[in-house]
């Protein structure tokens, strides 16, 4: 038999091949290919023991998910041998040839900790160890094997995903083509004001999809205002109703959750609208809204809960406060309205609210946008405040007191200042609370079968394959810890994981250079570093800065205003200047971007910026003739067009 | 002048300022040289004359995109009340404020182009030129007088004008071009417009998106050299979007009517009958041709393509002249867009003042037609991919989307679609995108760099998307054509 070697050599050991593939092996059904050796665990400078941890949870998937797992190694008799008996009794197995894997040694050691068994073959069968060849044959004769081997769990699903939104829809779609019985449990706690919505998650209900529709609605003001500079005729005052205007996008908005509810149907996937809760080990309780319970088990789940606005914890505020949960269907116009924060979602309801000509006031406690580049942040802001929304810096607010009822009501928010002792006191029709989101994962059991969550922040990590702690629970979208919060990463990562879990796939979800955009009235689209990170990373001196001002063509006749509009980039000096930071402030931003980052994705450079050809004219292009670096100083605002 | 001993003028003389005449001199200045620019708007068989900076400023891309704005902007009046904006409908459009503004805004960038000039040194003369030898020009400007100007490189940008077609009656007469529309005072009215290029599709398509009766004759395809299924798909959008069609169709004479209208024959090649109609203006958008002949390019030794009158140039853009260079639309061979003329031209002045072996290269230009609905698109149509490397070669990969905007104005998103053209072997490459909808030009842009660097389409793939967009829709494209399945991108989100 196969002794295994007394000491791990770890990783980047003599032979190995420089660029190795990464990903744990394809569910083994299939040898790996001579020439293209897989990997358990990924590669790099990874602590051992944490490498050692992510490996013995790939192993302990691969167990748990499989009917039959053979470790073997190709050459060895014995392998062959067992393989041989299981195809002669037609049982379908997953064998890992541990001399056509990388870390095949890392492999086998972690299986010795595991199973006391340092040789191969070495034989799971629905989730018991058998032993190695001598053990499984005499299983065999004993009928031992054959009985394991009946013992199919009967779980009721392969796989219940918690959360019907972006991320769990699109898992769930994903591994009912892979020919998999999965089921859904969707279901909205109603906000403190009462609001609920149908399938879909935050970002078709109350996220992205609605926020872009009232921000379009907005621009639509301004190309309005716009319209009579380009000799459209109109002398009326125009008015802004938001009654019109909400019940079209509710529309719309049911129409998406239809559309979700009709290709779970067509794909046979399951769907409850119940509150799913663990209660044991692959077991769920699901509530629906008559308090009626239902018990579910899987083999395997994926949480994609999301989050929910967060509340101040303040006297007054989920009584008299909104938050983005239930702008988007407020069935009146919500008025003189305060917005308490300075989150994306802050600025950008703000930002279309004043576009309908609404008094808008922003709270903020510290500064604009966090996370984001700070330059951008404060270009946003200021734009935005010199479009009439009004800003109160560095205040808190201590309490809300209704002074009427009302469709909308009037609220008195009295607020302090974070520097000093000062308050101050305001009277609006709404206060809009967007300070933050808590991730939906306390009360779902997570501790019942003892998922860890991060106490503080409520988020679950997971390691590169989203698997929790307790291996066959998977977690997706805005709950992961240190991802970005956005529907297309989870979508991709939803889908990814069912492709990796099912399929033949080892492709993993690439958190890296995720392109995004703030649809605050100018918009802002970015990809990759901000420039305070950048420079934390890189240091300032070993990046260049390239940056301009710019004027669309279609604000010069709309007398819309010169030098206000902002392009940079950020380049690594001493990697060919790489860019590792996009940075965009101007319409369209989104749509600008999203080619950069695909760009970026390639390994984009200053020299490939120069050498590609404008696209005349746009905002985008001018990304193709930025010359100035902000280490110049040399003076950016912009005369005349075309270089 | 100080030509003496053999010295003279000008290290660098630019004949036309244009977006590549200008940008050879402002590089060449920056540069320390000592730089001339000669610039002359001969005007318009209607009389339409402009000032400095060339067809993209003057009868180019720039009032081209701001009418098209006004365009869209009336498009965006009509989406206006379902997105709660209580604007009574229909709104008129007013041509000549329209005009006034666009016309306005290219004056001010003649000035700025002038005074960018004045700033680098460059001397700049309103003159008519021809050369008189391989180091001279000869300038008349608009009073006769002539005026010699020597120079030991010479740049020819001259670019192109439109083309008139020479044997149908009253063409000339009655008819205007692209260089006359965009400086009409008075709306041009009930027109059509004759040709299929670019130019002519983006025209009709502004003419019916401010309200005016619009008509089309083109007599093969549309946009030829551009991918054909996008291209059908362009006119498609702009035939339900109220632009009349007359295919098939090619102009016989045109006669001006007693009240003032023209009255236009035309033979339908079809039924191969005759057939009329009256419209106020008639746009002749059927090509342009190099603005040479009256260069004496014969007395330099500039060599032209005789079919096409254009500069033959070799990789460095150096004439059969070796001193004597062109960029721009008056070069055979080249893609005519600003930016290449103005790319091609600093890299140009960069090797030959700035020490830079750097080679223009003209593969993988991207662009994008503005018409109603814009069409972008960089590297290779389908067709030219297939000839280039067999069907069984090429995987298109491609999607039927709807902006989201659409959805609550209600509009038509059938030709809303973007199809990535690859290499059907592993890590297929991508060899062209086609992106038709909103935004085209600022969705192009981006992607045209990741197919300059060369993007498999597993790279595009991984790109997260930005949600929501249009562009997002391409790093989503998952159908092949080969496989047969309805491309149509349904609900949001995956």
């Amino acid at each position: 038999l196969e002794r295994s070697p007394p000491q791990s050599p770890g990783p980047g050991k003599a032979g190995d091949a420089p660029n190795r593939r990464s990903g744990h092996v394809r569910g083994a059904r299939v040898l790996s290919p001579p020439g293209r050796r897989a990997r358990l665990s990924s590669p790099g400078p990874s602590r051992s023991s944490e490498a050692r941890e992510e490996l013995r949870r790939h192993l302990v998937g691969l167990i748990e998910r499989s009917r039959v797992v053979i470790f073997s190694k190709s050459y060895c008799p014995h392998s062959t041998r067992v393989k041989e008996l299981f195809s002669s009794l037609g049982v379908e197995c997953n064998v890992l040839e541990l001399d056509q894997v990388d870390d095949g040694a890392r492999v086998q050691e972690v299986l010795s900790e595991i199973t006391n068994q340092k040789t191969v073959p070495n034989i799971f069968v629905n989730k018991v160890h058998v032993g190695g060849c001598d053990q499984t044959f005499q299983a065999y004769q004993s009928g031992l094997l054959q009985k394991l081997l009946q013992e199919d769990l009967a779980y009721d699903y392969d796989l219940i995903i918690i959360g019907g939104g972006s991320g769990g829809l699109s898992c769930a779609k994903e591994a009912a083509i892979l020919g998999k019985k999965v089921m859904v449990l969707d279901f909205v706690v109603p906000s403190p004001q009462g609001t609920s919505w149908g399938l879909g998650g935050t970002c078709v209900n109350v996220g992205c999809i609605p926020k872009k529709l009232m921000h379009q609605a907005a621009l639509l003001g301004q190309a309005l205002c716009d319209s009579r500079k380009f000799g459209w005729e109109y002398n009326q005052q125009v008015r802004h109703n938001w009654e019109t205007m909400t019940k079209a996008i509710q529309n719309h908005i049911s129409s998406l959750n239809w559309g979700y509810r009709l290709s779970l149907r067509e794909k046979a996937v399951a769907y409850v609208n119940s509150y799913g809760e663990f209660v044991e080990h692959h077991k769920i309780k699901a509530t629906n809204k008559k308090g009626q319970e239902t018990y579910y088990t899987a083999a395997q789940f994926v949480i994609a809960t999301g989050e929910r606005p967060r509340y101040l914890g303040i006297q007054g505020d989920k009584e008299y406060c909104i938050t983005s949960d239930d702008l988007f269907s407020l069935p009146y116009c919500p008025g003189k309205t305060l917005v308490v924060g300075a989150s994306y979602v802050a600025l950008e309801c703000a930002g279309f609210l004043a576009g309908f000509g609404l008094d808008v006031t922003v709270m903020v406690r510290s500064i604009l946008l966090r996370g984001f580049d700070q330059e951008m942040a404060e270009k946003v802001g200021s734009y935005m405040e010199q479009h009439g929304v009004k800003f109160l810096r560095k205040f808190i607010p201590v309490m809300v007191q209704q002074l009427e009822k009302g469709s909308p009501g009037k609220l008195k928010v009295l607020a302090k200042s974070t520097e000093g002792t000062e308050t101050i006191e305001g009277v609006y029709n709404t206060v809009l609370l967007a300070i933050g989101r808590d991730s939906c994962t306390r009360k779902i059991g997570l501790e019942k079968i003892g998922v860890k969550i991060n106490e503080k922040s409520g988020k679950i990590p997971v390691n590169d394959v989203e698997q929790t702690n307790v291996p066959y629970v998977y977690a997706v979208g805005d709950i992961l810890e240190d991802k970005p919060e956005l529907t297309p990463v989870a979508i991709q990562s939803g889908k990814l994981l069912a492709q990796r879990l099912f399929g033949a796939s080892l492709e993993k979800c690439d958190y890296i250079n995720v392109p995004t955009t703030v649809f605050t009235p100018l918009e802002y689209g970015c990809c990759g570093l901000s420039e305070e990170k950048a420079i934390e990373v890189y240091k300032k001196e070993n990046l260049e800065i390239y940056h301009t001002l710019f004027w669309p063509l279609e604000w010069t006749v709309a007398g819309r205003e010169n030098n206000t509009c902002y392009a940079k980039i950020i380049c690594n000096k001493f990697d060919h200047d790489r860019v590792i930071g996009f940075h965009i402030l101007g319409p369209n931003a989104g749509e600008v971007t999203q080619g950069f980052a695909a760009a970026m994705k390639c390994g984009l450079t200053k020299q490939l910026l120069d050498d590609t050809i404008g696209i005349h004219p746009t905002c985008g292009e001018v990304f193709t003739t930025l010359e100035i670096t902000k280490s110049s100083g040399l003076d950016i605002t912009q005369k005349g067009c075309c270089g | 002048m100080e030509d003496q001993a053999g010295q003279r003028d000008y290290d660098l003389l630019v004949v036309g300022g244009g977006s590549g005449g200008l940008a050879c001199a402002k590089e060449a200045a920056q540069l320390g040289r000592k730089v001339a620019v000669v610039d002359y708007v001969e005007p318009s068989p209607q009389g339409t004359r402009w000032g400095l900076g060339g067809t993209c400023v003057n009868v180019g891309c720039i009032p081209k995109k701001l009418m098209h704005q006004a365009a869209l902007l009336g498009g965006l009046i009509q989406d206006a009340p379902n997105y709660g904006w209580e604007v009574a409908q229909p709104v008129p459009h007013d041509w000549r404020k329209m005009a006034e503004a666009v016309q306005n805004h290219v004056k001010s960038l003649n000035w700025g182009h002038r005074v960018q000039l004045q700033d680098r040194k460059v001397k700049y003369f309103n003159i008519k030129a021809s050369f008189v030898d391989e180091h001279t020009v000869c300038g008349v400007a608009k009073g006769g007088k002539e005026i010699l100007l020597s120079a030991d490189h010479i740049i020819i940008a001259t670019g192109g004008r439109p083309r008139y077609p020479t044997h149908i009656e009253g063409a000339l007469e009655y008819g205007i071009t692209s260089d006359d529309i965009f400086w009409l005072k008075e709306s041009p009215g009930k027109t059509l417009v004759v040709g299929a290029s670019y130019v002519a599709l983006e025209c009709a398509g502004f003419l019916t998106g401010i309200g005016l009766d619009t008509t089309i004759m083109m007599r093969s395809i549309p946009l030829r050299g551009f991918d054909q299924q996008m291209s059908s798909m362009v006119i498609e959008h702009m035939a339900s979007h109220g632009t009349r069609f007359l295919r098939g169709c090619a102009p016989s004479r045109v006669r001006r009517l007693p009240d003032g209208q023209l009255q236009v024959t035309w033979e339908d090649s079809t039924t191969g009958k005759e057939d009329t109609g009256t419209f106020d203006t008639v746009l002749w958008a059927i090509g342009r041709v190099p603005d040479t002949r009256s260069l004496n390019l014969e007395k330099a030794g500039v060599d032209t393509s005789p079919d096409t009158q254009k500069i033959l140039v070799d990789s460095r853009e150096a004439t059969s002249v070796p001193h004597i260079y062109a960029i721009g639309d008056v070069v055979e061979g080249r893609p005519e867009l600003t930016p290449i003329a103005i790319m091609a031209g600093r890299l140009l002045v960069q090797r030959l003042f700035g020490g830079s072996s750097d080679l223009m290269d003209y593969d993988n230009v991207p662009t994008t037609v503005f018409t109603p609905l814009e069409y972008g698109c960089v590297g290779l149509s389908e067709e030219e991919a297939v000839a280039r490397h067999g069907q069984e070669h090429v995987e298109v990969y491609h999607a039927h989307y709807k902006p989201l905007e659409f959805t609550v104005a209600g509009r038509d998103a059938s030709q809303c679609y973007v199809k990535m053209v690859c290499l059907r072997e592993p890590p297929q490459l991508v060899l062209g995108l086609h992106f038709l909808g909103p935004n085209a030009g600022e969705v192009t842009q981006g992607f045209a760099l990741g197919i300059k660097c060369g993007a498999s389409y597993a790279q595009v793939m991984r790109t997260v998307g930005i949600h929501p967009t249009c562009s997002e829709e391409v790093v989503k494209l998952r159908i092949s054509k080969r496989s047969g399945l309805d491309p149509t991108v349904t609900g949001c989100c995956g």
